[in-house]
């Protein structure tokens, strides 16, 4: 029978990789991330989890030791976050054009420097185009479903492409919420074990992979990633629909609230959702029509479904969770612009960087923004202080 | 999977685009000899990725993934955890690195498996800078070597690989040389034979980046090892062994002078170059002593 746990969300991550049977892991320790190489380690050593836990030096190692043993033809493990994540980048490109479906966590904290421990979107964006799926949790349970689902995403042979499974820093990983975990007999079910389905080093089997290849092939070995990313919205959608019968909770790429007869909607991406929900639950009670959409899969980015479910929205605040510098957005407004007609106005709003709350304050002045606010082209940091120039001061204002 | 145009002997096909006269070459014909089929070998980018070929063609029999330059011991490490844990405990699993990729850029991960105990048989091929980027210095180059970053002559001494490796306590490191084959073959079955992280350092002539005779690579390094420049030795659970040692060591200008890579070496380097020399070899002879 299903059951109730207490779980924080790196321990939700932990419980799916646990019941996804992995066989070798392999992670280096970083804040928030650190329970979950923790975690893993005692599993590994106290027989919970029948694998091999390689203590690797660093996360490019963590990267590395995970592609080579899961070239070898198992389900392999690892998790970051921030600096670990840019350190891994080399290799993460890797994974994705050798096709080693990888199910990583990504619990995001903002890149170095400033320095901080907390959560933004900065170290996953930055990964935006190295050719994983990209999924963002709302919530506790949500790390456990978008994990588990991942391993049937990812794996599939139409897609066969690494997933990052991206949950906020502390907002997720460290909150303990309620968590529905199914039997491990209904996981099995679900996910099927681990079988290598293209490239694979096998001694009796010689092959060599990834070796210099030619301008004249790698345009097209690069194509049939892209056609992997196309094909994973259908799989998405068959792997979600599959889920929601069997373990009743509903998932879509795109997630839809409060969107009747939306005058404006807010789009945002992780565990902001929740509170911008909330916000426009309170301001569809003083008549404003506002709602909400939630981002769920940045990558492959659904910008045709996104298209149908705006209906007539005419205007949409789209909040990135990272900087953007020197673009004319950041990275979700940029998707969400390009794949609507110019009669939409979508204004971009920089908050929450480096752990700073994205709180109904301001959730609420994004909408008051949207719905009086002229339509300047220039994203607006919401939350930013006042006096920002005088904050350490860099340009001496002489 | 493999569709062979024309069956070679051993493990690598015939006409590698190796440059003529190459040590590593030879290095890794006799490794794979060695080692037999039951192999998987990790090459990072560097003058060996040339066996991995290019496009749909490569010169290699045995499973192999090329890797990138720094994390070829890590990659060696999950290939072998991946097949430990289906139960395969009997391919060997090899990291086949230049020096640069070894001890420069891969230090880390190299250091990250010895000192985790993975079991690897770890090979670095030493042609004392980095060669397929255009004879760039690398912390391999010996004092006094011309090279494209030491434009004149490397100021400082080679770093010491094997002194590195057994300070990590790891149960079989050994230096080899293609002047000695069948001490290297040795050495490469010995080290397949032992269970944990393993590592061989193989000094290889490069005519290419040394300035030296293409016909003249054995000869090259049989000089090296006749002064000393490179020590044959084994080190078995902590006891250092030379191997068949030089009775007195020969000048080192008898093996400079037939590479031009030292032909702008000054009279002060050229001291400091023998010092360091006669320092390690005394230094070796000491330790095997106790
Ligand atoms: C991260 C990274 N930096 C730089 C390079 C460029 N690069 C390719 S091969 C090479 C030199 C390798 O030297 P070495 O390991 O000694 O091998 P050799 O070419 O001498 O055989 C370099 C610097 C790379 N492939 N990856
Ligand atoms: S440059 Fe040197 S090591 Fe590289 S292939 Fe030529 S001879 Fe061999
Ligand atoms: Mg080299």
């Amino acid at each position: 029978m299903a059951h109730y746990k207490m779980l924080d969300g790196n321990c939700a991550a932990v419980e799916a990789i646990k019941m996804a049977k992995v066989k070798v892991v392999s992670a280096y320790p970083i804040t928030p991330q650190s329970t979950i190489a923790e975690k893993l380690s005692e599993i590994c050593e106290n027989g919970e989890l029948e694998a091999k836990y390689i203590r690797v030096e660093s996360e490019h190692s963590a990267m590395s030791c995970a592609i080579g043993a899961q070239l070898t033809g198992v389900r392999t493990a690892t998790a970051t976050a921030s600096v670990g994540l840019a350190l891994m980048h080399e290799v993460v490109n890797v994974a994705s054009g050798c096709r080693v479906p990888i199910v990583m966590p990504v619990v995001n904290r903002s890149l170095a420097s400033p320095w901080s421990l907390w959560c933004d979107h900065q170290d996953s964006m930055a990964e935006r185009d190295s050719g994983w799926l990209q999924l963002y949790c709302e919530n506790v349970q949500d790390v456990y479903d978008t994990m588990i689902m991942a391993y049937r995403i990812a794996e599939d042979p139409r897609v066969l492409t690494p997933a990052m499974v991206c949950l906020d820093g502390f907002f997720l990983s460290h909150s303990m919420q309620k968590v529905m975990l199914p039997e491990q007999k209904e996981v099995d079910d679900f996910i099927g074990t681990y079988k290598v389905k293209n490239l694979h080093l096998d001694p009796s089997d010689p092959i060599v992979i990834d070796n210099l290849t030619g301008s004249n092939e790698c345009t097209e070995m690069k194509y049939q990633q892209a056609i992997g990313f196309k094909n994973a919205e259908d799989v998405m959608e068959e792997v979600f629909n599959e889920f929601s019968q069997k373990f009743g909770r509903t998932k879509a790429m795109i997630e839809g609230y409060n969107l009747e007869e939306a005058e404006a909607l807010i789009v945002c991406i992780g565990s902001m959702a929740g509170t911008a929900k909330y916000v426009s639950d309170i301001l569809r009670d003083q008549g404003k029509k506002v709602g909400v959409l939630k981002i769920v899969s940045f990558r492959p980015f659904p910008y045709k479904k996104l298209r149908e479910i705006i209906g007539n929205t005419k205007k949409l605040a789209v909040i990135d969770r990272t900087t953007g510098f020197g673009g004319q957005g950041a990275p979700l407004w940029l998707e969400v612009k390009s794949a609507l007609k110019s009669d939409v106005l979508v204004k971009n709003y920089i908050a929450g960087l480096a752990g700073r709350d994205v709180n109904i304050e301001t959730i609420k002045n994004v909408y008051t923004d949207i719905l009086e606010g002229n339509d300047s082209d220039d994203p607006i940091w919401i939350d930013c202080g006042e006096n920002v120039m005088n904050i350490r001061e860099v340009l001496l204002n002489d | 999977m493999i569709d062979i145009k024309k069956e070679s002997r051993g493990y690598i096909a015939h006409g590698v685009s190796a440059c003529a006269g190459c040590g590593m070459e030879l290095i890794l014909r006799t490794v794979l000899n060695a080692l037999g089929q039951d192999t998987t070998l990790v090459i990072p980018p560097g003058c060996s990725a040339l066996f991995c070929g290019f496009g749909k063609e490569t010169g290699l029999k045995v499973s192999t993934f090329q890797g990138n330059l720094e994390n070829s011991a890590a990659y060696a490490a999950g290939i072998r955890a991946g097949y430990e844990v289906q139960g395969n405990n009997h391919s060997t699993v090899v990291a086949f690195a230049g020096d640069g990729g070894t001890l420069d850029i891969g230090l880390q991960s190299l250091s990250g498996m010895m000192e985790r105990g993975d079991d690897v048989l770890y090979i670095c091929y030493d042609n004392e800078a980095y060669m397929n980027t255009g004879i760039q210095g690398s912390s391999a180059t010996p004092l006094g070597a011309w090279t494209t970053t030491t434009p004149t002559g490397k100021p400082v001494y080679k770093k010491d690989l094997l002194g590195i490796a057994m300070a990590h306590g790891i149960p079989y490191c050994a230096s080899a040389s293609v002047a000695n084959i069948k001490d290297m073959t040795k050495k490469v079955e010995k080290a397949k034979s032992i269970q944990g992280p393993k590592l061989l350092h193989i000094h290889c002539p490069c005519p290419t980046g040394w300035g030296s005779a293409p016909s003249k690579s054995i000869e090259v390094s049989k000089k090296a090892v006749q002064t000393g420049a490179w020590v044959l030795y084994e080190c078995e659970d902590g006891n250092i062994k030379l191997n068949n040692p030089p009775k007195e060591l020969k000048a080192v200008q008898e093996y400079t002078k037939l590479q031009k890579r030292f032909s702008g070496i000054n009279e002060e380097q050229l001291v400091a170059l023998q010092m360091g020399i006669t320092k390690n070899f005394e230094r070796l002879m000491r330790m095997q002593a106790e």
